[in-house]
């Protein structure tokens, strides 16, 4: 099984891109063998990946699985390096699920211009970029992963977006570009300051044991990298490019955009700027747990404002950011299992909101909230009843999958790693609190304003068809885990425990 | 339960008290049950929670029987997940008091699903609206067994989603749903420092296991610094569910929801949990410093008063009660005040008021069922109407007022004569002064509604037996349940709950009896004087000014919505929304449009020499040949090329640095 042991990832990050391959070359008219090719290589993906999680081996302390190490361009030594351990496990998995649900909407429902082929196509290819991100042990082959994201989700923005798409794909694209620079120089920097010169992210970690890079130079990659990473989360402030994103991309962009997208930037900080650089985390780790909260409370007060139903959301999300964000700065071994946790909660559930928010808009061809009207649970009782359950996740209801996340997070506040700022981190901690409930207002508001009160005249008329099979089907997963998540915290935690404490070794605890 | 470790009180015979767990299951499992194949059951499923819960009482009853006969304490659990050094558990702890409220909690919860029977037939969400009471009915049976803090949370939050939903459950009407939304935000507002609180706790003693906090506590291995945090920050959980000042506001609007659920709401969950949360984390509290248990006591005796003024106007009877739920709830609390001396009677007066105050509700129900109002102006002579729903009533009103030997004389005597023997006479008089305005508000309850000549234009007539019956059980059990707690009797309601090793009844006193007894006289006499007769102005307005104030509830509402809730739903969050427009995005957007004027201003290098280049590796690079003619209408690639030649500068900058 050795083979295996080497080439599972392998096999399912290019799987998709294969697909993509495929779909291309098949003839324009092939509109429904499109289709089921892109079920068949996102449900294959899948499989594998399934089968990977069976031949985990959990509570494995110290390195990584399905390892494979071979030497990519040597000419500037960066090496195809590819493994799995528990913190990428989760985040690998949700990729491969979250793809595929997505493959079984489009299977029915695509919004215009059409062209499943081009559509499917780039789906996949963002599945490669998406999935590689969080298994590449080789900073440039973090790069070109994290980097190869960025052109499929641009075309899915600019061309099956909505009336203000153009703007909008150009600016997720420059933004995010631009964050991207620096954090390339950033790489660049480890590269030529490190000894002996390597791209190779276990060995930059263990030259950061070893004493590492002086402080002066980690402060200044640092900075690089936060830029990179804390656009493509995003932070505050730099999450302006977020909701007009959300809000022109189709359904399906948006589920992957927040679902898998933005933790590529949460992933980044935890795998790579807080183990390679834990002096200057140190040092940044206040900054980031103020940007952190400030994104909770802000974003939570600009959900109130919000009148167009899927800027709502993305903006939550912003928030919910933070608080996986919260946790990152803490330092602390409960913050980090519990911003792993919040990613991949953050990604069923908002994942889950976009869907709702986009099938909402099929039928009412409208996203404001105030045209909506409310009554939605007269009209459609399954799909209002849905959206009411997964916005209750969303703002933190325990026994459901938002809440482990949050709670963990603002605890590891109360207690930050010993040499940061109890003080600060507590002062963090209230203000978090405090977005918890202006969270809870903007959802409830909005489900009273959606689902609520009695159906305005101009739909009572209207056909509006409610959850449809296809949906039901690419929901059903999301659903079931959202309850599950909250119900078995160990289906993450029992996953990310000894990884976050090696990442955690060399702040010395 | 596999893998089950017991904790602490290792005995012989643990009787039922091992399947406390069960009783928490079965009406989670029956919610889903419902939601599921309600709609496909005959009667929408209302028999699978009524069956649940039966066995819920059953297996209760046999919980309390093993404490009757002088059983222990017991604890179990297992492991649920770990995070960090932090191991969490889901575990029972059942003593005395977690049996008395298995039984309370189960009890009034078949009577209202029962009752509902009668009272929602024909409702159009009648499945749901029992898949939802056994969600409610189960998060609070969690959270009275719950052996942690964390596990308890569950419950508690699971509490307010329901209310949420049951007090909402008419939502075609905004102010159903508004009430509904206060609710859940209001308690959020008290569960925020409650989960610091558990915070503070769980990080002092290393686990959230209850027991282990209490030990830490005890023994002083946490400073009494951090326990009095810890005491303080809980008890903001309990303003907020138990309604005490200033979180109270909720409470009243809750009457939004059918009513059953305010009976439920009332007496048995929700509110109960505040109280309960103090008596369970009783330890915590005796042992921080005086400031906790001396805030306490300001805000029960604050909460009392007011509520209990409040009470005396409402025109809406379930209005009446529902403040009168609030002054009640600060009775126990200010019980518990009283430190160790006041933690059974406190406790003792939960236990009551549940019985007394779920049958006063069905009881309104009823009423308000035939009359078609809430008002009592529009109500009067019902007594010959509705003859058993009138003597339930009553039954209800005098354990409410404390005539003995109704069950609300036994418990309320006991706060008020051990805050005099515990010489908090502020906590004392207050209490005192209350009970003669609670007699008062209930006396006029019961005339303005059932005496009198009939003021409504509708032909009221008694209930259905699935709704008498329930308020006849009840009737019963707020006749008798204060024997438990009667000295003459052994107390034995003292044996099941009591603080610390040995169950210490206070002998009766005869004299503060007659002080108890006096000062509920008085308020019924008062009341009779004043409504025996209708008249077409209440004399409550009399009070002139002060009518006015109690009227608009002391402003507080005022004060909230206009000070707080509307800036927070309007002018603040458009502010932070220009912002984001103007300012933070503005930002970006005038970066874009420098950079683009200086990138025509170097076009003739960037066409010759890069664009081409760019062209070709935009190409390599994979993107679907056929959509390489999107990436042209925009300037993309211009700028992509500027940052990396920036990068490529940079680069060879800091190899040199």
């Amino acid at each position: 099984m050795s083979g295996w042991q080497e080439s599972a990832i392998t096999l399912a990050v290019f799987l998709p891109l294969l697909g993509a391959v495929v779909i291309a070359v098949m003839p324009k008219s092939a509109d429904r063998l499109v289709r089921i090719l892109g079920l068949v290589f996102t449900g294959a993906a899948l499989v594998v990946a399934t089968i990977m999680i069976f031949d985990f081996q959990f509570g494995a302390h110290d390195g990584l699985q399905y390892e494979l190490d071979v030497s990519w361009i040597s000419a500037i030594g960066a090496r195809y390096h590819v493994g799995i351990d528990g913190i990428s496990l989760p985040l690998f998995y949700l990729t491969f699920v979250l793809t595929f649900l997505c493959a079984v909407y489009t299977y029915r429902i695509l919004p215009n211009p059409g062209r499943p082929k081009a559509f499917l196509a780039l789906m996949l290819l963002l599945e490669t970029g998406m999935a590689g991100t969080f298994i590449a042990f080789d900073l440039i082959l973090f790069f070109v992963f994290f980097e190869l994201v960025l052109v499929p989700m641009y075309f899915l923005i600019a061309v099956w977006g909505s009336a203000n798409r153009e703007y909008a794909a150009i600016k997720f694209f420059l933004y995010t570009l631009f964050g991207s620079v620096f954090m390339l120089l950033g790489f660049l920097a480890m590269f030529f300051k490190s000894e002996p010169h390597t791209f190779d992210i276990l060995e930059l970690q263990e030259f950061a044991m070893g004493g590492g890079f002086t402080h002066s130079i980690q402060l200044l990659i640092f900075a690089g990298v936060f830029l990179g990473f804390a656009i493509k989360v995003p932070m505050w402030p730099f999450h302006t490019w977020l909701p007009d994103a959300h809000t022109e991309a189709p359904t399906v962009g948006s589920v992957l955009l927040a679902g898998i997208l933005l933790k590529l930037g949460t992933y980044g900080f935890v795998r790579i700027a807080l183990p390679i650089l834990p002096d200057a985390a140190e040092t940044w780790a206040p900054i980031i747990g103020v940007l952190a909260v400030i994104a909770i409370v802000y974003a939570s007060l600009a959900c109130l404002a919000q009148r167009d139903l899927k800027r709502l959301i993305a903006f939550s999300s912003v928030g919910h950011m933070g608080f996986v964000m919260l946790g990152i700065a803490t330092l602390t071994p409960i913050g980090i299992n519990a911003a792993i946790f919040g990613m991949v909660a953050h990604g069923v559930i908002t994942g889950m909101l976009f869907f709702e928010v986009g099938s909402i808009y099929d039928r009412y061809h409208t996203r404001q909230i105030a045209e909506i009207g409310g009554g939605m649970l007269q009209k459609v009782p399954a799909l209002a009843g849905i959206f009411a359950f997964t916005a209750i996740a969303s703002l933190g209801l325990p026994g459901l999958a938002g809440f482990i996340g949050e709670f963990m997070a603002l605890l590891s506040a109360y207690s930050p790693a010993p040499m940061l700022s109890e003080t600060l981190f507590r002062v963090l901690m209230v203000f978090g609190g405090i977005g918890t409930i202006l969270t809870a207002g903007y959802f409830l508001w909005t489900l009273q304003r959606v689902n609520l009160g009695t159906l305005p005249d101009r739909w009572k008329e209207a056909s509006l068809r409610d959850v449809t099979r296809v949906e039901w089907l690419a929901w059903a997963p999301l659903l079931v885990a959202i309850l599950a998540l909250g119900v078995f915290p160990r289906l993450i935690l029992g996953t990310t425990q000894e990884a976050v404490e090696g990442i955690l070794r060399v702040f010395g605890g | 339960m596999v893998g089950a470790q017991e904790v602490t009180g290792a005995i012989a015979d643990p009787g039922l008290t091992s399947l406390a767990w069960i009783v928490v299951l079965l009406p989670l499992v029956s919610f889903f049950l419902i939601t599921f194949f309600g709609k496909r059951l005959p009667a929408g499923g209302a028999w699978i929670g009524i069956g649940a819960m039966a066995l819920c009482l059953a297996i209760s009853l046999g919980i309390l029987l093993h404490f009757v006969q002088g059983g222990e304490a017991s604890e179990a659990s297992v492991s649920w997940f770990r995070i960090g050094p932090l191991e969490f558990e889901l575990g029972q702890l059942v003593d005395g008091l977690t049996a008395v409220m298995l039984v309370v909690v189960t009890l009034v919860s078949l009577c209202v699903q029962v009752y509902s029977l009668g009272y929602m037939h024909g409702d159009a969400r009648f499945t749901w609206f029992y898949a939802v009471l056994s969600l409610f009915t189960g998060a609070m049976l969690d959270v009275v067994v719950a052996n942690n803090l964390f596990q308890l949370l569950v419950g508690w939050e699971l509490m307010g989603i329901s209310s949420y939903l049951l007090i909402g459950h008419w939502w075609e009407e905004k102010e159903n749903s508004n009430a509904a939304i206060k609710a859940f935000i209001t308690t959020r507002v008290g569960d925020v420092p409650f989960m610091f609180g558990i915070f503070v706790l769980t990080v002092a003693a290393g686990t959230s296991n209850i027991g282990r906090i209490s030990e830490v506590a005890e023994t002083g291995e946490a400073s009494t610094l951090l326990i009095t945090a810890g005491a303080l920050l809980l008890f903001g959980g309990a303003i907020g569910k138990s309604a005490q000042v200033p979180l109270h506001v909720w409470l009243p609007d809750a009457m939004a929801g059918p009513t059953p659920v305010s009976a439920l709401i009332h007496a048995a969950t929700m509110v109960a949990a505040g109280v309960y949360l103090v008596g369970r984390m009783f330890t915590v509290f005796v042992h921080a410093g005086d400031v906790a248990l001396d805030t306490v006591a300001i805000v029960a005796s604050v909460t009392m008063l007011i509520a209990a003024l409040l009470a005396m106007i409402q025109d809406d009877i379930k209005r009446v009660l529902a403040y009168s739920t609030v002054s009640q709830l600060a009775y126990m609390v200010a019980g518990l005040s009283l430190g160790e001396a006041g933690y059974t009677p406190g406790l003792f007066h939960l236990f009551t008021h549940a019985f007394f105050k779920a049958l006063l509700f069905l009881a309104a129900g009823s009423v308000i069922h035939a009359a078609h109002t809430n008002n009592m102006s529009e109500m009067g002579g019902l007594r010959k109407m509705m003859p058993l729903t009138f003597v339930t009533f009553s039954i209800g009103s005098a354990a409410l007022s404390g005539i003995p030997p109704l069950a609300g004389f036994w418990s309320k005597d006991e706060i008020i004569s051990t805050a005099f023997r515990e010489g908090n006479y502020f906590v004392w008089a207050i209490a005192l002064v209350t009970a003669i305005l609670t007699a008062f508000y209930m006396m006029r309850v019961v005339l303005l509604t059932f005496f009198g000549a009939y003021r409504g234009h509708g032909h009221p007539h008694e209930s259905p037996p699935s709704m008498t019956g329930p308020l006849a059980l009840l009737a019963g059990l707020s006749v008798v349940v204060g024997f438990l707690g009667a000295p003459q009797l052994n107390a034995v309601f003292a044996d099941w709950v009591h603080f610390g090793e040995e169950a210490h009844a206070e002998p009766f006193s005869y004299g503060f009896a007659a002080v108890s007894i006096i000062g509920a006289l008085l308020g019924l006499l008062v009341g009779y004087r004043l409504y025996r007769g209708w008249r077409e102005r209440d004399p409550v307005r009399r009070l002139g000014p002060f009518y006015t104030l109690l009227e608009r509830k002391y402003y507080l509402d005022d004060v909230y919505l206009k000070g707080i809730v509307r800036p927070l739903q309007y002018p603040i969050p458009r502010a932070v929304d220009w912002t984001n427009q103007r300012v933070l995005d503005g930002a970006v957007n005038a970066a874009a449009w420098a950079t683009k004027k200086l990138s025509l201003g170097v076009d003739v290098v960037d066409k010759r020499a890069v664009d081409g280049a760019v062209n070709g590796v935009a190409f390599g690079a994979g993107a679907t040949g056929g959509l390489l003619r999107y990436i042209q209408s925009g300037n993309v690639q211009r700028y992509a090329v500027f940052l990396f030649v920036g990068v490529a500068i940079l680069a060879i900058a800091i190899t040199r640095f």
